[in-house]
Formats: C-alpha cells, structure tokens, sequence
C-alpha cells in the first residue's frame, strides 16, 4: 500500500499536469471560453423553466433553481464519464512505450470535469440571487454531496474505461444507460410524481440521492440529515470500490488489447 | 572480494500472450462467437522461466536474432508488461532508453515536450525545472526550441528524448539500441554521456544487434533463444559462440 502511495506522489505532477491540458483544451478554440460554460446552463434552464414550470407549478418552489441543480448534477455526470470512458484508448500509445499509472488517466479527466462544473456553480448563485432564494451560511455544505458525486462518477469511470478496453462498443450502450438515468433523476419533474411502487428503482439511481441532498442544501439551506448522508455515501463507495477492483484485476491486460 | 550488490533480480520470468483467432472488439462479436464457441486461443510463450541477477556498476548485455524476445524481456523488467509467471525486483529508479519522447506532443513547442515528457517519465515539476536549460543545451536545440515539435526532423525529436532521458542520474539504466541516435556527432555525444554514466556506478542492460557494441562495454551477456535462455556467460565466450552459430 504504501509502495502504492508513493508511486502516486512521485506522478502526482504529471497527473495536474494532464488535468490542466485538459482545461485548457475546453476552453482553447471557443470564442466564448469559460462564459461558455456558464451560457449553457442558463439557456437550457430558461427552456426547461418555460416549458415546465406551467406543468409542475403547484409542486415546485423555485423552479429555475431546481432545474439548474438537477442538470448540474446530471451534467457533470455524464460528462465525465463519457470522458473518463475513453481515457485508456486514447492514451494507448503512451501506456504501450513506458510505464505510467494508468489510473491517472481516467481520473484525471473526472477531476477536470469536477473543476470545470465548479464554474457552472456561479450562474446558480447568479440566478438564486435573482429569483431571490437567498443565501444560507449552510450553502457551504453542497460539498458534502459533491464529493459524493465525484466518488461515483470515478467508479463509474474507472469501470467504464476498463470495459471500452475490451470492448469498443460499450459506448452506444452507455449512451442508452445515460438517457436512462437523465429520466430517473428528478431534474424537471417533482419527486412525488413517482408512482410510490416504483420509487425503490429510482433510489437505485445513485444520483437520485445526490440531488435530493443537493437541492435541500441549496435552496432550503438544510442541513442534511447524518443517515441520508451516510447511506449516500456508503452507496458512492460502494460503486468506487467496485470500479476501482474491475480496473484493478484487468489493468495488466489493457496493453494486449490497445 | 570486493562486496557486491544486487540491483535487478529476475526470478523464472515467464511471458505468455494469449492470441485469440481473430480480434474482437464487441460485445456483440464476443457474444455470437462464445455462443458458436468459435472462440479459440492460442498461447505464445515470448519469454520462458528467465531468470538472471545484475550486480550495482555491471553492464549486462542481452543479445539474441528477432523475436527472441529481448524487448519483451525489457519491457518487463521497465514495468510496462507484467510478467505472467515470476518476478522482478529492482532496486532503485529505473530509465529506460527504449522508447525515446513518449507522449510527444506535435502541437506543442520543444520546450513543452520537455516538460510534458518528463512528467510522463515521473520526474517532478520542479526537478525539471531545475534541469530543462541542461537539456536543451545538451540536445543542442537551442534555436528551435520554442518551434513546434512537429517542425522537428526525426534525428532532432530522437536527440531531445534522449536528453530527457539522460538527465537523471539513474540506478538502472535500459539501453535498447538508442546509441544509433542523430548523427555521427550526436552519436559520439550520446555514447560519452551513456559511459560516463557507466564510470559513476549506473548498472546498464544493453540490448544490441551490434556484437562489436557489445564486446566494447559489456562484461556480461545473456544468450535468449526463443525465449530461453541459452547461456548467461562472459562476453568473450557467449559473443564467439554466438557468431558461431
């Protein structure tokens, strides 16, 4: 283990090297540049709230808000994934020729991805101030779920970038996983519309928890309950763990099939 | 007797690839074929129970035609291949000199690739910081090091990689027929660092098809034939018995 550790910090410079390039790439070629990645959102929520809000105006307080929240959360999701997912066939080249840790690579690019939604943060508390939700000192907790959703998003990327190793195909079936689970996250519709029988499966969604806490944080700037965090968390670790053994077991595999 | 020290233990080293039929890459390939059981597998051995030891400041040439599996060999004692049966144990930092500016980047100038290489190699930011004006004065591309690296000839990529490389002081030192590198001059430079290198005490694996190479540094040669080991020896009796055959 503690070969392990050291391994890692003898990298660590090349791996904030891979997710500044990163960054850079983004937002390098695009008029635009990080304002870019605050447009985004605010146009889709504007669509989404005048869509939407008609529909669900009796169920939902501050509709904008809820709807910024639950795609950043998705967003961030998805994309990082997706990253993640080819980060091993991409750098085939490079993991052939020398010796690398070759987790850097799809945790790098989650890492950068997380950076990144953190700008995404600015036009939420831009529109909060608007549509006067108003701040809490407790606002400061959206931490604790985000952590929890960087915890996923790497297991779920470690996971995804050993499968796309052996299987190049993966990545229209993640497609449909993806929409799946943009449907069962609660971005635009409230919670108590789910059929009470069904609601266990949309729990299953690990992002299901994440934006709960995510929004009771923001907009009601509660304090969340210990269990609800804990079985969160525990959920995260869980898919960590279990991406974290699959790349584990097979990383010494990657470079016949790269 | 002098007291010596063991630097690199190999330990029945065993490299087998299991080479499918035909590739596949789907699942939807994979699943049809497991269906139809059309899968077949067959194995290649490319190193059998290798087993030798280097000793701190020797330099240990390993010899054999193609495909005997030298660069298999080195690649697992560099830590790119794991071994499938066996093991290796190192002591100290290891630099391979068998692929030389890994991670190149095209789009980026001299200087950057410096920089991106180096970290690929696992020196520390500042570690190169300390040492990039070293390397670009000893890669003697000095007024183009702010060009893109695609602009490079081949010769000028080979020489800045081999600068990086160099430029620590390693334990272990993987030497795949680099020394061909640039031209006469380079070369002649790349051979004065590489024994110099030699005289402070860095253990070399020499990897050549070069038999007068060979005789001029090494002290010992090992013999792979097909993945075995065919003699492991004195350069002098392993060299002349190999021009024998």
């Amino acid at each position: 283990m503690s070969s392990k550790y050291k391994n890692f910090v003898k990298y660590q410079d090349l791996f904030i090297e891979l997710i500044r390039k990163d960054i850079k790439i983004k937002y390098r070629n695009s008029v635009l540049g990080i304002f870019w990645s605050m447009l985004n959102p605010l146009l889709m929520m504007i669509v989404l709230t005048v869509i939407f809000s008609n529909v669900f105006q009796q169920h939902i307080e501050h509709f904008p808000v809820y709807v910024l929240t639950g795609r950043l959360i998705y967003q961030f999701f998805s994309e990082s994934t997706n990253f993640a997912m080819d980060s091993i066939n991409n750098n085939g080249q490079l993991i052939r020729k020398v010796y690398v840790p070759k987790y850097l690579f799809p945790i790098s690019r989650i890492c950068s991805s997380f950076i990144t939604t953190f700008i995404s943060l600015i036009p939420l508390a831009l529109v909060m101030a608007v549509t006067g939700v108003g701040f809490h000192w407790t606002n400061i907790l959206v931490i604790i779920p985000l952590v929890c959703l960087l915890i996923i998003s790497i297991g779920v990327g470690l996971l995804l970038s050993t499968i796309t190793v052996f299987f190049r195909d993966i990545k229209h079936l993640y497609s449909i996983v993806l929409t799946v689970v943009m449907y069962m996250t609660p971005i635009f519709y409230p919670i108590s519309i789910i059929p009470e029988q069904y609601k266990i499966i949309f729990e299953f969604n690990p992002l299901f928890g994440i934006v709960d806490i995510f929004r009771s944080v923001v907009i009601q700037g509660e304090v969340p309950m210990i269990w609800t965090v804990a079985i969160t968390s525990i959920y995260s670790l869980l898919i960590f763990g279990v991406g974290l053994l699959m790349f584990y077991k097979k990383q010494d595999k990657f470079i016949y099939y790269l | 007797m002098e007291k010596t020290e063991i630097v690199l233990e190999v330990n029945k080293v065993s490299m087998m690839y299991r080479l499918p039929s035909e590739k596949i890459t789907s699942v939807k390939h994979f699943l049809i074929k497991k269906i139809k059981k059309e899968i077949k597998y067959e194995d290649f051995f490319a190193l059998r129970e290798v087993s030798f030891s280097v000793e701190k400041g020797e330099v240990f040439g390993i010899i054999g035609s193609n495909g005997a599996g030298k660069s298999t060999l080195l690649k697992v004692i560099s830590g790119i291949l794991k071994p499938t049966q066996g093991e290796v144990k190192r002591k100290g930092n290891i630099a391979p000199l068998i692929e030389l500016g890994a991670g190149f980047n095209g789009d980026l100038s001299g200087k950057e690739n410096i920089y991106l290489n180096g970290l690929i190699l696992g020196y520390s930011r500042k570690f190169i910081d300390q040492h990039v004006d070293e390397i670009i004065q000893f890669s003697e591309l000095e007024k183009f090091i702010h060009t893109p690296l695609k602009n490079y000839s081949s010769g000028m990529k080979a020489r800045l990689g081999f600068a990086i490389a160099t430029i620590v002081k390693p334990d272990i030192l993987i030497v795949d027929e680099v020394l061909s590198v640039g031209d006469i001059k380079f070369r002649e430079k790349s051979e004065a660092k590489i024994m110099s290198m030699i005289k402070d005490g860095t253990t070399v694996l020499f990897v050549s098809h070069s038999m007068s190479q060979i005789e001029k540094i090494c002290d010992r040669v090992l013999w792979l034939d097909k993945g075995r080991v065919l003699e492991i020896n004195e350069t002098k009796k392993v060299v002349s018995k190999y021009k024998m055959k």
